[in-house]
């Protein structure tokens, strides 16, 4: 059974970022003829094609040469789909790698072999595990201007690793590339006969993600009630949504959030007929045995396993906004289908995304910075830690000046 | 599509975690926004969303209307097939004329004979007339390089204008859909999907689609290197030679501008099959509008197309 693999890319400027992934469609043979044959024509008077032109589609971008927003691309071979979040390394690198990093499986650090282990490659790795993506690929790029040396790929690979070691990145795998001229990206490497580790598509291929999940504790955020009130279905009242995580069976107890009434599960319907159990991230209409009354914004879950039902939220925030974050600012807030208000109590801290370093003196978060809040809700939200489950974890923040959407939050246990 | 079987790996599939991502995104829309509507032109994608929706609120119906941006200039099957989808569905229809609309002056014909331009006003007045807050599009961002930058919940300022560099951003699923009077959202839930992926799930749903998706024998002219079948919008030229062909569509455009590819594919497994191993893009090899430029689909968007 093919399935999907979603991966980031995150590399600064000119670490060859546009280029791999160009070399990555090309090599899979994901490359439409058209599509190169108008790249070929783009790139002449250039020693290369340029691979990176595939990618950056946009006047501006190709004006400028740089990638403006994030961009989602998709490759298939036999054994897999991929939807790869292009992330540009540029200015706005945080923000752009958190949206990029929310729905990946695994995450691509680009670092030159060059120039080793940069500030900017710590950065990246960092928000890789602090948006907990499961796994994490380094590829050393440039080997070709480094004569394809061991000793300078294995002094990477140490230093990395020893940083590592202090993020939160359950599966680490580094691989020695060359984007421009194809090394270790489809096909293995003859100019790194020394390498014995898989190629990065074999890599992206065989990696093991269905146990990434959480189907363990049982979340059901109601999104949408359906009544047809039809002569067919005249009593029909099911309550419509996607499973944040855990499995949920007919006759299972579940308990209502916020009610905290409980009942059984009647029936979980689908347009092609009832399923014999649901898991994440299907969706779904559950029927319950009881009348309760529910509506979009509650939760489902297992009487014993419940989630943190709470006003009062810790939280870590990127910031996306020119305007700053500060306390005593109010916003609306977005988590899992519940939408409320929020008042920012306090702004505990601004992390230092290089040094990883506690800044506790400033008063206000800029555009791309992350620090810890604690927020004050209108209702009650129904969250987990982010470390334990990304859908019931993580809300957006929005403008409600602007209406626009201007940060990401991980919920975090209070200390 | 087949219900989740052997449960105990609890993996979807690539095309039922699509399908779950795509019902989820439908709900979101109607659950935030007040008044939707679903751009249905009888096309691949759009008879997909139809299916994605139907699925998305059963067993009530579709809980919004449909609307087609009518150029005048479509093929007569896809038009029957629409107007027969609709009716089957219980979804109301509703037509915007662009040849309407050139007769009232609204907009004037362009030179080049393409319509696909002059679609965006009458799209938009339709819009500001009905006052829809959220319009459902079948846009892939396989489909184009413009599109690759596109968001799921697209925000469109009150003259329906999308600004790449000024996008919300979009994280994990949930999406933003607040929007003052005048504004709008478009929604792609097929934002992830492939050509291959439409297919598949046509195939694998056994969707009804219009015929001219099949290979079939055509009468065609070759002019500037695609196959044209020869209507009511494409009259041989001087010098043209019509010749009888096996073909098919890739897409659904205006009849006068969508090319054919030569065919055997017949059957939708056969069209699987045949996507699967294409090297050309359906839009590169069928549609004489988006050779315009580098950046048409870019300065469409921008302008209030889909």
């Amino acid at each position: 059974m093919s399935d999907i693999l979603r991966f980031a890319t995150a590399g600064s400027v000119d670490d060859g970022k546009s280029t791999l992934i160009g070399r990555l469609l090309y090599d899979s043979k994901s490359i439409f003829e058209d599509q190169y044959e108008a790249v070929e024509r783009a790139s002449a008077g250039n020693d290369y094609v340029n691979l990176a032109l595939l990618t950056d589609g946009l006047r501006a971008e190709r004006e400028q040469g740089i990638t403006i927003d994030v961009a989602y691309r998709y490759f298939a071979t036999p054994r897999r789909t991929f939807i790869i979040a292009d992330t540009p390394g540029h200015i706005q690198y945080t923000r752009n790698m958190v949206t990029g990093a929310s729905t990946a499986d695994l995450a691509i650090v680009l670092v030159d072999a060059r120039k080793g282990i940069l500030e900017q490659s710590r950065r990246h790795a960092f928000l890789v595990s602090l948006l907990r993506v499961p796994h994490l690929v380094v590829a050393v790029n440039k080997m070709d201007l480094v004569d394809w040396s061991q000793e300078v790929f294995e002094e990477i690979h140490e230093e990395f690793t020893a940083f590592a070691t202090k993020l939160e990145v359950p599966d680490l795998t580094i691989i020695p590339i060359s984007a421009l001229e194809g090394d270790n990206i489809v096909h293995r490497s003859t100019n790194m006969p020394w390498y014995d580790g898989p190629s990065l598509l074999h890599h992206l291929e065989h990696v093991h993600i269905a146990s990434d999940r959480n189907l363990v504790d049982a979340r059901f955020p109601v999104q949408y009630v359906i009544r047809p009130q039809s002569r067919e279905f005249p009593d029909y009242r099911g309550y419509a949504g996607t499973i944040a995580s855990g499995v949920f069976k007919p006759g299972d107890e579940v308990q209502v959030l916020p009610s905290g009434f409980t009942s059984r599960i009647a029936s979980i319907d689908t347009a092609d007929g009832p399923v014999a159990e649901a898991f994440a991230p299907m969706a779904v209409t559950i029927r319950l045995e009881d009348e309760i009354d529910i509506s979009r914004g509650d939760m489902l879950c297992r009487p014993h396993n419940a989630p943190h039902a709470t006003q009062d939220v810790d939280a870590m925030v990127c910031w996306m906004t020119d305007e700053p974050l500060r306390a005593g600012q109010k916003l609306a807030i977005k988590h899992t289908t519940r939408s409320a208000r929020a008042m920012v109590k306090e702004l505990q801290y601004r992390l230092d995304v290089n040094s990883l370093h506690r800044d506790v003196t400033v008063d206000a978060l800029g555009l791309n910075d992350i620090g810890r809040v604690r927020l004050r809700t209108t209702v009650p939200l129904f969250a987990d830690p982010y470390a334990r489950n990304r859908t019931t974890g993580g809300f957006i923040l929005i403008d409600e000046a602007t209406n626009r959407t201007v940060g990401a939050g991980m919920v975090h246990p209070s200390e | 599509m087949t219900v989740p079987g052997s449960a105990h790996d609890y993996r979807l599939s690539q095309l039922q975690s699509l399908e779950a991502e795509s019902i989820h995104i439908f709900r979101e829309v109607v659950a935030e926004l007040e008044r939707p509507v679903l751009l249905f032109s009888g096309g691949k994608d759009s008879i997909v969303m139809l299916r994605l929706a139907e699925k998305a609120f059963w067993p009530a119906r579709i809980p919004f209307p449909v609307m087609h941006v009518d150029t005048g200039l479509n093929f007569p099957e896809v038009l029957e097939f629409r107007d027969r989808r609709a009716q089957e569905l219980g979804v109301q229809l509703l037509v915007a004329s662009v040849p309407d609309a050139i007769e009232r002056g609204t907009v004037r014909e362009e030179p080049n004979g393409s319509r696909n331009r002059i679609q965006t006003p009458v799209l938009l007045e339709a819009v500001e007339k009905h006052r829809f807050t959220a319009l459902f599009g079948g846009a892939r961002r396989d489909e184009e390089k413009a599109r690759a930058k596109e968001r799921v919940f697209s925000f469109r300022d009150d003259f329906g204008q999308w600004d790449p560099k000024n996008q919300r951003p979009e994280l994990w699923n949930l999406y933003n859909g607040r929007i003052h009077l005048g504004e709008s959202i478009r929604v792609f839930p097929l934002s992830n999907w492939t050509e291959l992926d439409i297919w598949s799930y046509i195939a694998a749903e056994q969707i009804d689609i219009p015929a001219l998706y099949l290979a079939h024998e055509r009468e065609v002219v070759e002019r500037d290197g695609m196959l044209y079948a020869v209507n009511e919008f494409v009259v041989p030229r001087e010098g043209e030679t019509v010749t009888t062909e096996r073909v098919r569509y890739r897409t659904m455009g205006d009849a006068n501008l969508t090319a054919a590819v030569r065919s055997d594919a017949d059957t939708l497994d056969k069209v699987v099959a045949e996507v699967a191993t294409t090297r050309l893009t359906e839009r590169g090899a069928t549609r004489g509008d988006d050779r315009v430029s580098e950046a048409a689909m870019e300065d469409r968007k921008r302008e209030g197309y889909f």
